[in-house]
This record gives structure tokens, sequence and C-alpha cells, in this order.
């Protein structure tokens, strides 16, 4: 977040003195350096802090090479909207907009009707280049959108909720009434994922090549795209629900439930890792910043909330109904509801969201799905009668990597990209709430307990045991006389480790005061043995 | 309203005709990538697991000899010639390349012992147990023809001494050799009689070594256990060491020339400065019987070393363990080891008659390597150094396949030490405080130090 805003906080002008060059850069080079540098303070090994200061200094270096790149090399600029007078922005309509944009960003701004097959979703490709299309009433289509030309589009003759890519655009998921399926950009169906059930919503992680999906009995379920193995298949317990995101800072999924909570789950637990009550009623949308550490969520209690993900606490609350809510890559949140959209910014970066632009649609059109196109500043919306496309500036990254996402990729590139990311497969292992952990030390010394600490926890022990209820049992098993002495067992056996622990410390504490005090003449086989020496 | 919106136009972004290269773009903002940590993490899990699967340290052998091979000797002026000599006292010069014989050097009537080349790569000089030492002109390195026979040679001189030899070296700079027999001789190539001779003890020494550094020095080592440093400017030597087990083979590090180490008796190798003898710098253990020969690679980083426990392995010279085991089952006691002259190739002779040719990095991958195959090659180098710590890295990296008979000779070397340690500490628990004290093992093989 401080890092984009750090970017617009930087000076337009020319800078004039060598000085100001490199205090230019130093603040550009912030985001390469991922960080602060090694803590060099109490260590005393003179040759291991020689080689961390050396290869910082090297950190150090590859930044300033970097932000020298993003200064002088990168071919585009992001766009922008700069009113004059008394204009805002939020005012500012399409129409404005298409007067004063180039030819080739106007062939963006269209609607195409589709009234048959409505509501549709819909469902981009990491470039930007491709993208799918999922009428609920069956119908399927890949765009390619660099030149707007329908590559295909087929009727499976039944509902579809939600489509996906997979790892690229041969490849996407379509979830349909009973199963989910995978089709190639043909239109070929290649497999039917009867494992899934009816499916609701669909997500993929990229980096794990995992399909995620959540279905109709309030199940989450992963499946490796790959080799076809159910990494996961979990109850939630919390109802049915349609609102599902991946962060994609941490390939973290998340749930928004009808009872208002939001619960973020990774494959290789059973229960969720957070759980969060975000709205007083059902969760409509879930939002995820590109950092990760921002969260949006939108319920019917009429409040669209942004969260600070890593205090768990809501930053700000707006008001407003959204049936969807998406983050652009430069941080633009857009929020749908009926016929009515509105894009909210941060301008200053202190967390602060409001109303960038909005965009009315005709009347009686309900937006289901908001997209934005990764790479351009266009924002996509599938609604009832087919789907949209308008110009929202400064919405996306400006320059893309080729090696990350080429919305220029040719065929020999995209095949040997596929194989490199097979390479790179992520184990699902990897995903954690905090994806900076690994390749770090863990800590397994704990702190030591207090004293009055240690009865406090062996107390709440012994209480959760005593307010565990027994199970009535019949034949005489759930006599009082019975009941005693299990529930006074299960007591003792809470109690035992404090016990055995403080048993212990007390023995090691005696050993060493004999230590200090008396046997230090005496080998160490006879110490044992000091305190029975007639005192002297 | 000032405006302005993302567009791209395509020729911008394309080559213009398909003979061009593609254009690449980059931007580096980490936000584009996200979980970089475990895909570098993932990555360098998986180099580490390909390091394993292309593991063929394993060149050729080079069949020749009829009996054992006892001694080698590198040509300092070419790359790919090694000589050879056999307990038979058949003395051969190899091609490397070409993996065959290119001359034979007949005369002598025992073992050789002692083989080495002087510095210019003109003179070899041999001795052996049949009390000769015999100096041959190396005939000079042409395209060889693959079907040419192999040449014989006559010495150019014969000396004949009171005493069989057991080691020989040259000087590094200059036109004395060392033999080791019952003394340490000095020669010189034109005088039939050695111009000097040093004593010290009365029992015949097992290697010399002269000083890569300063030509004068020297070290030699004793099966009195013994290890001797001679200044040949001074009529008497300069410092000697005694052992527990006596020491096979000195090697000096050509990068650092004041330090050196021996391969022990007892199946360590200790690392010496020589200026400091009464404490080895560094022991490297892991052999599990006597090593008999040691050769540092012209880095100076690693050397090699043959134990008669049938392994050749690599260490690191600052390091406990090794870094490399290299065996076959056709592979008998290894009696001599050698580094290439370009650290890329080790090569050993053994017991069985044969030469093995080795490659230093057992993975490395041999022939032209295109520049994009070397980056990704060094990136891998880079990922692996940087997550080595990790548990499951370090583990996949230091596991070794070993032979059945090394496996149980290591677990049951292990008991052994933590027995005796076991047995010190108890020692130590019965004992007055201060009357018994544990030595480091860096001094506990060392019996004294004599100026």
């Amino acid at each position: 977040m401080e890092e984009t805003h750090e970017n617009d906080a930087l000076p337009n002008n020319r800078p004039s003195t060598e000085q100001d060059i490199t205090d230019e850069l130093e603040l550009r080079s912030k985001k390469y350096l991922r960080g602060e540098g090694a803590d060099l303070k109490g260590l005393k090994d003179k040759k291991l802090r020689s080689q961390i200061v050396a290869r910082e200094k090297l950190y150090g270096q590859t930044a300033i090479a970097a932000a020298k790149t993003e200064k002088w090399i990168m071919p585009s600029e992001a766009g922008f909207i700069v009113p004059e007078g008394i204009e805002k922005t939020d005012t500012i309509k399409q129409e404005a907009i298409t007067r004063e944009v180039d030819i080739s960003s106007l062939r963006n701004q269209y609607d195409i009707t589709l009234p048959e097959f409505g509501p549709y979703t819909l469902d981009f490709t990491s470039s930007g280049r491709y993208m799918a299309l999922g009428g609920r009433k069956g119908h399927l289509a890949i765009v390619d959108m660099m030149n707007l030309s329908l590559i295909r589009d087929f009727q499976v003759r039944e509902t579809v909720r939600d489509v996906v890519f997979l790892h690229n655009e041969l490849f996407f998921a379509a979830a349909q009434k009973k199963y989910s399926y995978i089709y190639s950009r043909e239109g070929t169906e290649l497999h039917c994922l009867k494992e899934h059930g009816s499916v609701l919503r669909l997500q993929f992680l990229k980096n794990h090549f995992l399909l995620a999906s959540t279905n109709n009995y309030g199940m989450l379920l992963y499946q490796d795209v790959t080799m076809g193995a159910i990494v996961g298949k979990y109850r939630t317990g919390l109802g049915r629900t349609n609102v599902m995101q991946v962060n994609p800072y941490n390939a973290v999924v998340s749930l928004g439930h009808s009872a208002g909570t939001v619960t973020m789950w990774k494959p290789t637990s059973s229960s969720h890792l957070v759980k969060m009550l975000c709205h007083q009623g059902p969760v409509t949308a879930l939002a995820f910043h590109s950092n990760g550490h921002i969260m949006a969520t939108a319920g019917v209690d009429k409040k669209i909330k942004l969260w600070d993900l890593r205090k768990y606490e809501a930053f700000q609350t707006l008001p407003g109904y959204a049936n969807t809510l998406e983050f652009s890559q430069k941080g633009l949140l857009a929020c749908g509801t009926n016929s009515y959209l509105q894009v909210l910014r941060d301008v200053s970066g202190t967390q602060n969201y409001s109303r960038y632009m909005t965009h009315s649609m005709a009347k009686g059109y309900q937006i289901g799905k908001l997209a934005f196109r990764p790479y351009e500043d266009v924002l996509c919306i599938g609604h009832s009668m087919g789907y949209s496309s308008i110009l929202i500036p400064g919405a996306g990254e400006p320059n893309f990597d080729s090696w990350v996402a080429n919305p220029f990729e040719t065929p020999k590139q995209r095949s040997q990209k596929e194989i490199k990311a097979l390479l790179d497969k992520l184990p699902p292992e990897t995903i954690m709430l905090d994806p900076s952990k690994i390749g770090t030390v863990k800590h397994t010394t704990k702190e030591k307990l207090t004293k009055k600490e240690r009865e406090e926890e062996m107390e709440a022990a012994i209480e959760a045991v005593k307010s565990k209820k027994l199970k009535k049992k019949t034949k005489g098993r759930s006599k009082a006389g019975k009941i005693m002495p299990k529930k006074q067992d299960a007591i003792a056996n809470a109690k035992r480790p404090f016990l055995e622990q403080k048993i212990a410390e007390e023995k090691n504490e005696s050993r060493k005061k004999q230590k200090t005090n008396e046997g230090v003449d005496l080998p160490k086989s006879l110490q044992r043995f000091a305190h029975k020496k007639p005192s002297s | 309203m000032k405006l302005k919106v993302i567009s791209r136009s395509a020729d911008e972004f394309t080559r213009e005709r398909s003979q061009d290269l593609q254009r690449v773009f980059h931007n580096y903002d980490p936000k584009l990538r996200p979980q970089e940590k475990a895909v570098e993490y993932t990555r360098a899990l998986n180099a580490v697991k390909l390091d394993k699967i292309f593991a063929r340290p394993f060149v050729a052998a080079m069949d020749g000899h009829i009996d054992a091979i006892s001694c080698m000797a590198k040509n300092p002026s070419q790359l790919k010639e090694i000589f050879s000599g056999s307990m038979d006292g058949d003395i051969r010069l190899w091609d490397i390349a070409a993996r065959r014989t290119i001359c034979q050097f007949p005369g002598h009537r025992g073992a050789v012992r002692g083989l080495t080349v002087s510095t210019d790569g003109r003179i070899l000089v041999s001795c052996g147990t049949d009390s000769t030492v015999r100096l041959w002109n190396v005939p000079v390195s042409s395209f060889v023809d693959p079907y040419s026979s192999i040449k014989q040679t006559e010495p150019t001189s014969v000396y004949v001494w009171k005493n069989a030899f057991c080691a020989a070296d040259h000087q590094w700079d200059g036109e004395h050799f060392a033999t080791g027999g019952a003394q340490v001789d000095i020669w010189n190539h034109n005088r039939s009689q050695p111009v000097n001779s040093f004593v010290w003890g009365s029992d015949t020494v097992i290697s010399v070594r002269f000083n890569p550094g300063e030509p004068n020095l020297l070290a030699s080592s004793a099966s009195d256990r013994s290890i001797n440093l001679y200044d040949l400017r001074m009529d008497s030597p300069v410092r000697k060491m005694i052992m527990q087990t006596k020491t096979n083979s000195i090697a000096w590090n050509p990068m650092e020339p004041i330090n050196f180490t021996v391969a022990n008796e007892d199946g360590y190798c200790y690392s010496y400065d020589s200026r400091k003898l009464g404490e080895a710098k560094c022991v490297h253990q892991d052999h599990v019987s006597a090593v008999l020969d040691i050769d540092y690679s012209p880095t100076g980083r690693e050397f090699v070393t043959g134990s008669y426990d049938r392994s050749v392995r690599i260490f690191p010279y600052n390091g406990g363990h090794m870094r490399e085991i290299y065996h076959t089952k056709r592979m008998q006691r290894v009696f001599c080891v050698k580094f290439s002259g370009d650290g890329s190739y080790v090569i050993s002779g053994s017991d069985d008659t044969n030469l093995r040719l080795w490659k230093a990095n057992a993975s490395e991958q041999l022939g032209v390597i295109l520049p994009r195959e070397k980056k990704k090659h060094q990136y891998h180098e880079a990922i692996k150094k940087r997550y080595k710590h990790l548990p499951e890295i370090n583990r996949i990296a230091r596991h070794k396949h070993l032979p059945r008979s090394i496996f149980k000779a290591a677990k049951l070397m292990h008991i052994m030490a933590d027995s005796r340690k076991r047995k010190q500490e108890r020692k130590k628990a019965h004992s007055a405080p201060g009357s018994v004290t544990t030595t480091p093992l860096r001094k506990r093989r060392i019996l004294k130090e004599v100026e």
C-alpha cells in the first residue's frame, strides 16, 4: 500500500541537483529492497557480519538498478485524470472520456447485448489478453481482447454459475448445474470434475496449480489440476456460500458466510486459519488488494468495509450495497450493485478511500460481476443483459513483464512458459498467512511463563474439562456415582502435565543451586551427595 | 480535464519481421510476483535434487598396466598428460583426452615408487625399490594418431644408489629433485650422486614434497610417524613433529603455500600451518581406513584423497567432512590420486591396475555450455547457497550413497568414537575437577614437536 503512494509522491519535475537524484532513486528503490535489512546489532561473529554486510550491499545495488530501470526504461506510463476548476472526477461521464482519449482506447468502450442467456460472469487470463464469458443459461465463450475477436462460443444447455481460466488461455473451468467441467479453448470438454459436486464458485491458484471450489453443501475443495489429485476437501460448517476469493499475496482462500463472518483457509488444514465477524447479516462480496494487506467486504447491512489484514481491523466503513467488489492492479476498488457502479480510490495513501468514478448502466440491468482487465485501464462488467466495458484511467499497471504475464505472447512463448511454470509449481504446504516466513528460521524456544501465568493456564485447562458435558448414557452408566470418578480422572489428567513440569523445574533448580554452592571441589559424579556433608 | 489511459499499439511491443528477436520487457515490481520466496525455495529444492540426479562422476577407466599402480605424476606443462608407475616397474605416459598410453618407459626391475616431472615438463625422474634413479626425456606431445603403436623410450641416465627409494619430488623452480628412502637425498640433473642428504632419525622416508611457493622448502614424512621440514639452504632439518600414526603422503596448498595437509594412517587428514605445528588447523574425517595419497586442486580450495577403504573423496580445504565420495564395485585400494591441472578432473590409480578418471564436480555438465545454460547453472548455484541451511535442502545435499562395507565401517567407527567419548566423560566425572582434561581433536594425535 505504502509503496504505490510513495511512487505517486515522487516529484514529477526533473530533479535539479545530484542530491535530488539520489534521494529520488532511494525512494524508488525502497520497494525492491523487500523490507528492512538484517539487524547486525549484537552480532559478534566478525566473519558472518562482513558476509552479511557484503550481501546487504549487493541487495542495495540491485534495488538501485531496478529503480533506475523503472525510471528510465519502462515503456508506458500510468493513466490519470486531472480535473480542472470545480470539476470532480466522480461526475465525469464515460461520454466525456470518449471525447478525450485516442482511437485505439475507444475500442475498449462498448456494450454487448446478449439478452437471452444473461446474467454473465467473466474472467481474464493473467495477461489480460483473453476473456472467458459464462452466461447463466449455458452460454460459454472465449474472446481475444486484443482484436476483440471471438475465439469460440458454445452452448452447454444448463446453468453455468462460474467460469475461471486455468494457468493459460488454453484451458478454462466452468461450474455447471450438476458438475464442473474443464474445457479446452476450442470448447472440447476435457474433464468432468465430479468430486466437486455442484459448484457455486471456482478459483484458480496460479502458482500452485490448484483449482479451489465451494459447493452446494458448503464444502471447500482443492484439486491439483496437473495430476488430478484432490489436495483438500473440507466441510466449512458455516453453510453454503457463493462468496469466495483468493488472496493473491499468499494464496489463502477466503469465504464470506451468511452469518456475516469471513473465514480464511489453506489446503493443508481442515479448520480455518482465521474467522472474523465482518457484517451483521450475510456477506455479499469480497475482494483483496494485490499487496495482500487490504480486504474489502460488503454485506446486506448496507456497509462496505475495508480491513487491514495485518491487524484484522476495519479501517474504513462506507455506506452502500455491493453485489460484487474488485480491486484493480493499482489499488482502485470497484463496487457494483443493481445497475450502478462506483470506483473508489485511496488518494493520499493514508488508507482513506473516496469516490473516484461512477457509472450507471441502463435501468434494469443487474450487475453480476466486475473485473478489471490486467495491464489496461479497463473495467469489464458482466450483467443481466450481456457485458460492457468502460474506461477507468489509472486502474491498470502500465508496464508488463514478459516473463510474468505478456499480453503479446506468441504460442511458442506460451508453451515454454507453461513448462517453466510447471517446474516452479509450489507444493500446497507453501500456502500460509505470511508467505515471507518461508526460508526463515523458526523460533521454537518458548518464552518462560511466570508462576502466575502458569497457574492461570492450569486453571483454564481444568475449567475446560469441567465444563465439558458427558454424554447421557443408558443402563445406569450415567449415575452420579459413575460420573463423579470419571470427571475427577479427567481433571487429574488435565493437571498432570503442569504438575510434572513444575516438579521437573524444581528439581533442576535445586541441582543448579548445589552446583553453585557446595560441590565445587567434588567430581561431578559426587556432587549430588554434597548436601550430606556435615556443615562446617 | 486532462486525461490519459494506457494504450499500447501492437507494433511497439512485437517484432517487426519474423527474423527479429522477440521483444522482452521487464518490470521488477515485487507485486507482480506473489509468493516469490516460496517459488525461489522450490527452485532451490529442485536444483538440489537435479544435482543428485545428474551426479555421474565416473568418466573412464584406463587399462594397460599389469600390476597395481603405485604412483602418478602430472606433467606441469601438458594438461592432458599423466605418468603412472606400477609395482612391476612399468612406467606409462597417458593421454587423458584419448584415454590411451602414448609412451612406455621400461627399465625398472622392481616397483616404481617415485615419479616426478621437472617444471618445464621435459625431464621425468623415476625411482624405485631397485635402488636406481632414472632420468627420461619426455617425448614432445604432438597430434596423437589413434592407431599409432605405443612408443618405447630409453632413459637418458641411470644412477644406482645404496638404498631403495620410496618417493620423489621435483623442485618447483630450479633443477634439484628430492628422493626419499633411508634418508632424504637432494639430486641435481647432471650429477650421478646426491648433492645433499638429510638424516633425522633412522627410519625410512615415505614421502617428500617441495613447497610450491618457496622452492628450497621441503616436507617429508617417515615411517617413525614423523613429519619433517627441511630447507635446502641449511645443513640440518628445520622442524619435526611426531604424530601417533604415520603419515602416508603430504600435499602443500598451492594457493596458501604456508599450509599443508597430510594423509594419515588413522584415516584422518590433518591440515597444518607450517609455522605452527603444535595444532592442526583442521581435521578432515570421513575415511574409514588409512588414507594413502592426497593432492590439492590448483585452486587450493579442495583436495582429493585416495584410501585403503577403496574410495576416493574430495574435501574442502577448511571443512571437516567430505564434499564428495567416488567408488565403484571394481575399484580396489586406491594408492594414488591426482587433481588434473585445470582442477576439473580427478585421476585415481588403484590396486586393480586401472587408472580412473572422475569429474571433480559430480553433476557438472561436460562439453560446450551455451550462455543461457551457464546462466541457469549459476542461478542454481546461487539459490542453493542461499537456502543451504534449510533442513530439507541440507538433507538432500548431504546425502551420499556409500557401499555397504564403508557404510558399516563408518557406523562402527562412529560407535567407537561415541564410546570413547562416553568413557572420557565418565572418567572426568569421577576424577577431581581439573585433573582430567580433554585435548581437542586438533591436538590429540600429535605426540610432540621438535625444533
